[in-house]
């Protein structure tokens, strides 16, 4: 089975360093890559009666927004390296949803970059790739 | 009962006036406001509590109870057959996780609760319990637990024809299940109850939805700065409210969304906390309770006039068969409109089968209610109001209580009932809002103007004294009830085919749960 790397991906310097990672993986083992990104939602927050009646559009315009400005820019990038690439936008907790995705897709491996964050609130709250590394099906790949 | 009730009004208004202001004597701007409103509205309140011919019971009240029972029969006790399928569909279990990031059963719950959890838990308790005596709550309970029915019939059809615009948001609430409804049906006449609902959705956002929680929320800061003219509070939080709905400032919104729950939670979690300081008072005080709601304990009115004030302030706080909470249910993500009648269920239980009982239980185990010492019996004043140890009535008797445990609790319970009166308005001006387009069309405009008017009316509010304020908005609120229940009765043979429906393929396994 070829190789299938998932990148958790944001358009931030860090994913950035991390999809390029796995792009020279990929094109060294013959494997493809899945392009993930997460919508932070969960569905036990608080709306107004208003943001209710709009969730449904405001949805819309949120996953048409993720595709123009940040996988479709990306997806021709890779394209033009000659890597085959598929994409995934989702909603929910990010660690959560991207391991979800791992599962799902039959990934064999995870890729996402850190940005060094050692922020008081990264240290109380844990940050996207340490709650990764815990919870990963797949092997999983930190990025510097 | 009716002329109880109305002395009840003017002994509230009576209290109001000697307990303090110097401002209202002399003549002040809410002197008159007070007065211009409540002879406008006199007429309007007295059509809507009028008693049946030769009695003392008020025919809305009959009304509620009624239908409570009707549907609470006609689905089989739904509310307890269904409670732990409620509470698994408020979980997730059976969402379908490719819709995350739509609105979710929780979301739903938690927004419509936010509109109905608020003053009346706090000061309509207290005035039920200072009128009706202990009894009412019982009578209170036992309406919310009825109450479970209507909400699931109205939920489940605010869902059911909600329309869908192409845009992706949403409309519904009662206009548009009496519209598409009975016109599916083949019946009559929906458009015109559709209209009428519409004009006492407006009038019960203005009153009940608005100048009740500003005028609660007046007394409360009067009760901690001093008196001062309740203009002044009506000209701030009309501006808060102003800034937020016209000027779309979504921070000060998102901020009490956010702090209204943990209110919530700090306020049965204080109640709770009194109530197990006052372990060996519990037995006293179901006891008190449960003999009551049947005698009365020397409460104007007896066992009647426990009954009325329990099923009304339940009424007004759960809003059950008032049709307020399908507006605000019918933006959830679901493929079975009445799953979210199960959801809704659970919120006349936790509004006043939980809430409402907190506070009725620490009003009554703290001793507020004055009993005479040889009789045993409560003392009911010349207006109908019973005696408590300061004179305290509606939110002032609710902090008093708390406060005879935690000293600085009156401060929390101000912050607290300044929260809930703003959330419960936001909730409010959105529901007349939905009314208000329904009659006269979408358009920014039109849209302004209404929000306009729902400002003024906060001003209004907080500036009348409490009786004609309390009389008024429970009218316009039971007004909505008329209708929507009326209404509800012809449609409830469509929410007991998806009921049928949906239990089946539930039982077959054709429905199942994602995780």
């Amino acid at each position: 089975m070829s190789e299938k790397l998932v990148v958790g991906y944001d358009g931030s310097a860090a994913s950035d360093r991390a999809l390029n990672f796995a792009v020279e993986r990929a094109k060294k083992e013959g494997g493809s890559v899945l392009l993930a990104h997460v919508l932070e939602w969960s569905p036990y927050s608080f709306l107004t009666p208003q943001e209710l009646e709009e969730r449904h559009k405001r949805r819309n315009e949120e996953l048409a927004r993720a595709k123009e400005a940040l996988m479709d820019p990306a997806v021709a990038r890779i394209s033009e390296d000659g890597v085959k690439v598929e994409t995934e936008i989702r909603y929910g907790h990010i660690a959560n949803t991207l391991a979800a995705i791992c599962s799902d897709t039959n990934a064999t491996q995870i890729v996402i970059g850190r940005d060094g964050e050692t922020s008081i609130g990264a240290r109380v709250f844990g940050s996207v790739a340490s709650s990764l590394a815990q919870v990963a099906p797949v092997p999983c790949t930190i990025v510097p | 009962m009716y002329r109880n009730l109305k002395y009840a009004a003017n002994a509230a208004a009576a209290l109001a006036l000697t307990s303090a202001p110097a401002w209202a004597q002399d003549g002040g701007i809410d002197e008159r406001v007070n007065e211009m409103f409540a002879n406008s509205t006199g007429w309007f309140v007295s059509f809507i509590f009028s008693p049946f011919p030769g009695t003392s019971f008020p025919w809305i009240v009959a009304w509620l109870v009624v239908a409570a029972t009707v549907f609470t029969l006609y689905f089989a006790f739904i509310q307890f057959r269904a409670f732990g399928h409620s509470i698994s569909l408020v979980k997730g279990d059976y969402s379908d996780p490719n819709d995350a990031g739509e609105v979710s059963h929780f979301q739903a719950l938690a927004t419509a609760l936010s509109g109905t959890v608020g003053l009346g838990n706090i000061a309509g308790v207290a005035v039920a319990v200072g009128i009706g005596g202990p009894g009412a709550t019982f009578w209170m309970i036992l309406a919310g637990l009825m109450g479970m029915a209507s909400k699931f019939t109205e939920c489940t059809l605010g869902v059911k024809y909600r329309n869908e615009y192409e845009d992706g948001t949403v409309s519904g609430g009662p206009m548009y299940y009496l519209t598409k409804g009975f016109a599916e049906r083949g019946i009559p006449g929906g458009k015109i109850l559709a209209v009428m609902f519409s004009i006492f959705c407006i009038l019960g956002a203005l009153g009940g939805g608005n100048m009740f929680q500003a005028n609660q929320a007046h007394q409360q800061i009067s009760g901690i700065v001093g008196e001062y003219p309740g203009w002044i509070t009506g000209v701030l939080f009309a501006g808060v409210v102003f800034a937020v709905i016209v000027g779309g400032l979504k921070s000060i919104a998102k901020v009490t969304e956010k702090v209204v729950p943990f209110m919530g939670v700090m306020y049965v979690a204080a109640a709770l906390v009194i109530i197990a300081m006052n372990a060996d008072k519990i037995g006293w005080a179901f006891g008190q309770i449960f003999e009551g709601a049947f005698t009365g304990l020397g409460v104007a009115g007896g066992m009647v006039g426990a009954l009325i004030q329990g099923f009304k302030r339940a009424a007004f706080s759960n809003e059950a068969g008032v049709g307020s909470a399908a507006i605000a249910h019918s933006a959830v993500r679901t493929k079975e409109p009445i799953t979210e009648g199960f959801v809704s269920l659970l919120e006349p239980f936790i509004d006043t089968v939980v809430i409402c009982t907190m506070t009725a239980l620490v009003i009554i185990i703290s001793g507020q209610l004055v009993t005479d010492p040889e009789t045993g019996l409560y003392i009911a004043t010349e207006g109908g109001m019973l005696q408590t140890v300061d004179g305290n009535t509606g939110v002032s008797l609710t902090s008093a209580a708390f406060a005879s445990a935690f000293s600085w609790f009156p401060y929390i319970l101000a912050l607290a009932v300044i929260l809930f009166a703003f959330s419960t308005m936001i909730s409010w001006s959105y529901y007349g809002l939905k009314a208000w387009t329904y009659l006269f069309g979408e358009g920014h405009t039109k849209e302004l103007v209404f929000k306009i008017i729902f400002c003024i009316f906060v001003i209004i509010g907080a500036a009348a004294n409490l009786g004609p304020v309390i009389d008024f908005s429970d009218a316009a609120i039971f007004a909505m009830a008329v209708v929507n229940v009326f209404g509800l009765y012809f449609l409830m043979p469509i929410v007991k085919a998806e009921l049928e429906s949906y239990l089946s393929r539930l039982k077959s396994g054709e429905i199942k749960k994602y995780t």
